[in-house]
């Protein structure tokens, strides 16, 4: 049996996140923009599961962290320099600050009492990003860019159009590379790389969290908290300190979406963006490794590609079948795809939810077994 | 001086006076089994000791400090490990790591984020967890899943974890409860290899007289949340109070 050892997968991780540009194009999802969701949506879950998928603490609050570095990253686009550095610095420190305090108030509980409270501090953030709290978030509007801000460190600017962020005079939006291969138009920008060299980072991060003492701590408050305690093991600074660095991940999120583009409303802390982080993980495979981060792609892909497929698309499909049938099967498919894209991705959840409790990684090790099962077969082992 | 005093604890529970004026005094080395019919207040006893429940007054010095109002992993810090009447495991891990987890909690104290270390390459806390294992005959076992044991070996691996902290007292609430008798005697087996490689004091709540009387130095006996008698196993079996609480509902 063939063993992934950590060195061969970050290897492979490496690999395939780098070449996304060339292997997404077939899938249509190969321009900058959903690739960079991909990757910073990808930060956001593989942060999440240190704290679900190792101690089983299911948090509803996690978009008010993502808010709260997309406006600390504003802030230092706005005060200080476009320079994306400062900007995701500041993201992961008030993240991580801010979810030390939530984490503290909300680890007293554990249960459903425990994610009812993320959940109510969630919704308290983002109500108060819409009230008291405007003259940090500009309320509904959001909070943009604009032309007489100081950044301090940019120095003379000029006055006739809002600056783009960079990172030391690399246009995130630029895209350096533009050629055709294999008769597709691929695309690579700064931007995408930045988040792709942070993923991977974050990837390292969760894998060695893992892989160390404080990893095993983590499972173990979740499979028996009584033996834990009674094992000289005090778990509540454990949760708390797994909680924070979620926390930060998902800051680091926060920050990297605002460099993507610089505005940010208050519906980034709508709980049902901490939700998503959790389908995302579930889908995936919650406390496996790279399953986060797929589970992330494919709710992203289904957002943003499947549900551009309208009626027009769904009838060239079946342009090949009498007419009849080709109306017949159209109004059965579309309800599925364009609009209806939330029915398919629901049904999916379920079916992975019900058949594959490990979700799409526990899939893939089952149909990897197989194969190898039908291969022994063949050659008579 | 004993190695665990305890002194005029009282416990209620709204009318319930579940521990009335327990006074028990634990020598150093010795094996103490607390016995006493059910609703004795023995789970309640214990309870004290290890945290869970607070006394409404009375002292517990163990090794000479106080320990009410101490949390579990702060008196498990001190030297007491306790074994539960179930088995408590952490079954979603495997046998070897699960004898880690207190390795840890004996080096590096009841915190610390050593999130960069390697599990796999810690070689001195693995050493010491499959020595344990050894002893213990599980060393084969070490790498299966611990939720798939055996309750004999669940058994084994709770005490396998509860000795690699190099405890000064070990509670054992009840350790054959439920057992068949093959795996009781396993377990008498089992705390007697202990008894002879380890200088360990024990405390044992126990039901199976066959089990108190093979292992017990000492007897105390627990009836309506108070100690009754106290002696060598030889002069609980004769004695009339004894009888009359507890001993005359089963042969011995």
């Amino acid at each position: 049996m063939v063993r992934f050892n950590d060195k061969l997968t970050l290897l492979i991780f490496t690999a395939l996140v780098l070449a996304a540009p060339l292997i997404l194009a077939p899938t249509g999802a190969a321009y900058p923009d959903l690739m960079q969701r991909f990757a910073i949506y990808g930060i956001f879950a593989i942060g999440f599961n240190i704290l679900f998928g190792l101690t089983g603490y299911l948090s509803f609050g996690h978009a008010a962290f993502l808010g709260v570095g997309s406006y600390a990253a504003m802030w230092m686009f706005k005060l200080l320099s476009m320079n994306i550095i400062p900007a995701l610095i500041l993201s992961v420190i008030i993240a991580g600050l801010f979810s030390l305090v939530i984490g503290y108030i909300s680890l007293r509980r554990s249960g459903i009492y425990f994610s009812i409270l993320t959940l109510a501090f969630a919704e308290m953030s983002y109500k108060m990003a819409y009230s008291v709290l405007t003259p940090l978030t500009n309320g509904e509007t959001g909070l943009q860019l604009a032309l007489d801000d100081p950044r301090i460190l940019d120095g003379v600017q000029a006055q006739d159009s809002l600056p783009s962020t960079n990172l030391f005079g690399f246009e995130m939006k630029e895209v350096f590379w533009n050629p055709h291969i294999f008769g597709y138009d691929l695309q690579f920008n700064y931007g995408y790389y930045v988040c792709a060299i942070l993923l991977i980072l974050s990837f390292y991060i969760a894998m060695r969290i893992f892989r160390s003492p404080f990893g095993l701590m983590l499972r173990a408050v979740k499979t028996n908290q009584t033996r834990l305690n009674y094992t000289g093991i005090s778990s509540r600074p454990y949760t708390l300190a797994a909680f924070v660095i979620s926390g930060m991940f998902a800051g680091l999120a926060g920050g990297l979406l605002a460099t993507m583009d610089p505005s940010v409303g208050a519906e980034r802390m709508q709980w049902t963006v901490g939700g998503e982080v959790v389908l995302m993980v579930v889908l995936g495979g919650m406390g496996t490794l790279i399953g986060p981060f797929l589970g992330a792609i494919f709710i992203k892909y289904f957002e943003n590609i499947f549900s551009k497929i309208n009626e027009g698309v769904v009838h060239g499909w079946f342009a090949y079948l009498p007419d009849w049938a080709d109306n017949l099967l159209a109004a059965i498919v579309s309800p599925f795809v364009g609009k209806g894209w939330h029915l398919t991705l629901g049904l999916l959840f379920m079916i992975v939810v019900i058949f594959l409790p490990g979700g799409l990684v526990d899939g893939g090790r089952r149909l990897f077994r197989w194969v190898i099962r039908a291969d022994k077969k063949d050659i008579g082992v | 001086m004993g190695i665990l005093e305890v002194q005029n604890v009282n416990k209620h529970f709204g009318g319930l006076h579940a521990l009335n004026n327990v006074n028990l005094n634990v020598e150093q080395g010795s094996v103490h089994a607390l016995i006493g019919p059910n609703g004795a207040g023995k789970s309640t006893f214990l309870n004290c000791l290890i945290g869970k429940l607070k006394p409404d007054t009375g002292s517990v010095l163990f090794d000479g400090q106080p320990v009410l109002g101490k949390k579990p992993h702060e008196i498990n810090q001190l030297g007491v490990s306790r074994v539960f009447q179930t088995p408590e495991i952490f079954t979603d891990l495997t046998v070897l790591e699960n004898v880690m987890i207190p390795c840890y909690a004996h080096r590096d104290g009841p915190f610390r984020v050593n999130a960069f270390g390697r599990v796999r390459k810690d070689k001195g806390v693995r050493d010491q967890a499959e020595h344990m294992l050894e002893d213990l005959g599980m060393k084969e076992k070490m790498h299966a899943h611990s939720g798939s044991l055996s309750r004999g070996d669940k058994r084994r691996l709770e005490m396998a974890m509860c000795l690699v902290q190099e405890p000064k007292l070990l509670l054992l609430d009840e350790p054959t409860a439920g057992m068949a008798r093959a795996d009781t005697n396993n377990t008498i087996d089992l705390l007697k290899h202990i008894g002879e490689t380890r200088n360990i004091t024990k405390v044992i709540i126990e039901h199976d007289m066959h089990v108190v009387f093979s292992l017990a130095t000492t007897i105390s006996v627990l009836a309506q949340g108070a100690i009754i008698a106290e002696g060598l196993p030889d002069d609980i079996k004769g004695h009339p109070k004894v009888r009359e609480a507890y001993l005359g509902e089963a042969e011995v």
